[in-house]
């Protein structure tokens, strides 16, 4: 009977560890006659993975894989060149900018889209196939009532009203070089008023006249229902961000019919089509594969009949959530994983380092300060400094939430381990015990308790720290979240929150539990020896 | 055989050295009960771990079975010293059995051959083992608690035992009968005992000889008998005079 109380903890431990780590290990790449479909983590990217998806399954014997919301763009690519995935749609513009890292301002649209497709073949082995049609670019977009009263319908005939007219950026827009300041200079408009919102909120503004410009991404399907008019941007400031599929060149030698299937969809889907078919996801919250499928038979692309896209939940709250329950249980998971690997990274360095502190006390209060003062740090700026470190994703939201996950594990080691009854400690000294056998045996079943409180608390933080995640585009519930804020879309919003505090509340309770499985002695009262 | 030779401790606190202990010298036989008595702050709790090394002297020399301990792996030899403290100290996660069995596992004992030894041992201190082995020590009296910590100490069957106001925390009526309960056990397992006591009736009853201690220094060591009729100087007739004889005074 050794070590009886650590058993539970252990077990735990090794679960925990198996669900973060376990998917990723059984992974595999797909061979054979599999094409795998990859997806940036936002609704367009999604969609478009899912119609050239369908339609290679109905034009050929392929089986297709989808490998859905990978990340953005850096983690794309990546999978792309591991040859994790064949297939996925991407920007010019962000090929050009991101990938080859070129100037955007000297992006031309033909330009851009025949060289980023040549430097793929040549140094990455992949090949951009003929564009969708559309460019979801930035745009500039006046309300609707101020456009009829001032007759404007490009962007060059804003600068005689610019001085009347109150512009609502959005934050990212108004500090971008290719942004307000370059619209500014480019079209030599000068506002009569600039503020910086939040896009939701610009959008807001205008809507109750506040405002009267906004920025906008130009396939956003919010323009279709907002009493907005786009501009046209006739001297091409915007750089162009045409979307195309992009292929890995050995899939495509391995099946060149794919070229001619996916041709298909080539100049077929124009900006404003492909707001609409982000409205269908986005803001009516139907199923992706619903709409893609909507879409290709309409276009004639595949047989079937086409069904009147319902709405999966018209109406109902409820059946809004059960129709998003494929992507909410995704992003559960998802943040599980960040909150998961966070914590248990946290405990492998924390628990170590509390019984470090119980050695060596008179580092206990540096350490612990230096903790404590990393909890004050706001968690968002905290995952702000990670970026420059580590870049966007998973690793620098983990990273964030871990540092957040340490204080209260070293906390509680070091002072479960202290609780311990000094005599109870000496006399294992008295009796012959060594320093390891002493913490193995009687520190640690004895402040199992107390480490486990610790965890817990930091489990609890890790899991509301995490619905941040997805602003360093990492996923998670906080995905649904962002997205919700800045469509201004509370039924969104909340298929992110109330999972993300469903989660919260259970991970306490389940850890709760364990907490207390973990002793169910209570402490012997000893009087003091003399 | 145990021996402190010109043994000094001093500790150094917030309020400046405190001498613990001031050249204290004693010899224990093998086989003999000496009891260390005094009052609180006495020094007789730091004589008595001076002898299994919790407490290294600042001065002079301690040796146990003729091997220095300054030199002595300390390891092996607490594990040839059994150690009972007031309150038990039984480790409260760990159930009776576990509690006897933790030495011999650590010693790579054979499950049957602790198994064997924790129902001797329960048997020797007087609990059936089928009543008791599984219990936690929460679930024992204050007086049952102090026979599974003897039990322990006893364990390895070791030549010593050290013991630190063993039945201090046990109302009188139990203390009486564990004084006897001890004597049995004493002659039946023939160890080499020094236990620290305050209770001078306590020491007359169990000690072979007794060493009074005072403010660090040893004043006396001697048979009961001795103490009484023969005091070494005025403090040991005092204390002799006002403890004996009566209940202790608090």
């Amino acid at each position: 009977m050794k070590h009886p109380r650590l058993g539970p903890a252990v077990l735990l431990l090794a679960l925990l560890l198996v669900l973060c780590l376990g998917p990723a290990a059984a992974e595999d790449r797909a061979g054979g006659g599999t094409l795998v479909v990859g997806s940036k983590n936002f609704s367009e990217s999604r969609l478009l993975g899912e119609i050239m998806a369908q339609l290679i399954e109905a034009e050929t014997d392929l089986r297709v894989e989808r490998k859905v919301n990978i990340g953005g763009t850096s983690l794309v690519f990546a999978a792309l060149q591991e040859g994790d995935i064949d297939l996925f749609a991407e920007y010019t513009g962000t090929g050009w900018s991101v990938v080859l890292e070129r100037e955007l301002d000297d992006a031309e649209p033909l330009r851009t889209y025949l060289e980023v497709d040549r430097e793929y073949r040549r140094r990455f082995g992949a090949e951009w196939l003929l564009p969708f049609g559309f460019d979801n670019s930035y745009a500039v977009a006046l309300r609707q009532d101020r456009a009829e009263e001032l007759g404007i319908e490009r962007i060059s005939e804003l600068s005689a009203h610019a001085g009347e007219l109150v512009a609502a950026w959005s934050h990212e827009f108004l500090d971008r070089l290719d942004g307000a300041p370059g619209l500014a200079a480019h079209y030599g408009l000068e506002f009569g008023e600039v503020r910086g919102l939040e896009h939701g909120v610009a959008y807001e503004a205008i809507r109750s006249g506040r405002a009267d410009l906004t920025d906008a991404y130009s396939t956003d399907g919010k323009l279709l229902r907002l009493p907005l008019r786009v501009l046209e941007d006739e001297r091409g400031f915007f750089p162009p961000y045409q979307c195309a599929p992009v292929i890995r060149s050995q899939a495509l030698e391995e099946h060149p019919e794919l070229e001619e299937v996916l041709g298909a969809l080539a100049f077929r889907i124009s900006d404003q089509r492909m707001q609409e078919l982000n409205y269908a996801v986005d803001q009516e919250g139907r199923a992706f594969a619903d709409v893609a499928k909507e879409f290709l038979v309409q276009e004639g692309l595949i047989g079937g009949r086409a069904e009147k896209g319902e709405s999966r939940h018209e109406g109902s709250f409820l059946g809004f959530l059960l129709g998003r329950m494929p992507e909410i249980l995704g992003h559960t998971w998802r943040h599980l994983q960040l909150a998961g690997s966070a914590v248990l990274l946290a405990i492998a360095l924390a628990v170590p380092t509390g019984i470090l502190l119980t050695r060596k006390r008179a580092l206990a209060r540096p350490v612990l300060a230096a903790a404590g003062i990393l909890q004050t740090v706001p968690s968002l700026a905290l995952l702000v400094f990670m970026i420059p470190l580590l870049g966007l994703g998973a690793p620098a939201a983990v990273a964030a939430l871990f540092l957040y996950a340490l204080l209260p594990i070293v906390r509680n080691t070091y002072t479960g381990i202290r609780e311990v009854t000094p005599d109870v400690i000496e006399v294992a000294v008295g009796m012959g015990l060594t320093g390891g056998q002493i913490l193995r045996r009687i520190e640690l079943p004895l402040a199992i308790r107390t480490i486990m409180a610790g965890v817990r608390t930091a489990a609890v933080i890790a899991v509301g720290g995490a619905t941040l995640a997805a602003f360093v585009g990492a996923g998670g519930l906080g995905d649904p979240i962002v997205t919700g804020l800045q469509l201004a879309d509370t039924r969104l919003i909340l298929s992110g929150a109330i999972p993300a505090a469903i989660l919260a509340v259970g991970v306490d309770a389940l850890l709760g539990w364990v907490e207390g499985r973990l002793s169910p002695w209570k402490r012997l009262s000893t009087t003091g020896a003399s | 055989m145990i021996e402190l030779h010109e043994v000094s401790k001093t500790f150094s606190g917030e309020d400046g050295r405190t001498v613990a202990l001031d050249r204290v010298s004693f010899r224990v036989e093998a086989g003999e009960t000496v009891c260390l008595i005094g009052t609180s702050g006495s020094g007789k709790t730091t004589a008595l771990k001076t002898i299994n090394g919790l407490v290294l002297p600042t001065e002079g020399r301690v040796r146990v079975e003729d091997r220095d301990l300054a030199d002595a792996d300390l390891i092996a030899l607490r594990r040839r010293i059994g150690y009972v403290v007031q309150s038990g100290g039984l480790f409260p996660h760990l159930s009776v059995r576990q509690n006897l069995d933790l030495l011999p596992e650590i010693e790579g004992w054979s499950a049957r051959r602790r198994q064997q030894r924790a129902d001797e041992l329960l048997d020797l201190v007087g609990l059936p083992p089928g009543e008791f082995a599984g219990r936690r020590p929460r679930e024992l009296s204050g007086g049952q608690q102090q026979r599974v910590s003897i039990a322990r100490a006893l364990a390895l069957d070791p030549p010593i035992l050290l013991m630190d106001e063993p039945f201090g925390a046990l109302d009188p009526i139990t203390r009486r009968e564990m004084h006897g309960e001890f004597r049995r056990l004493e002659a039946e397992v023939k160890k080499t005992v020094v236990l620290v006591t305050h209770d001078l009736e306590e020491a007359f009853t169990l000690g072979d000889r007794i060493a009074l201690l005072d403010r660090g220094r040893l004043h006396q060591i001697g048979a009961p008998g001795q103490l009484r009729d023969q005091p070494a100087d005025a403090f040991v007739e005092s204390f002799v005079g006002t403890h004996l004889g009566g209940e202790e005074r608090r």
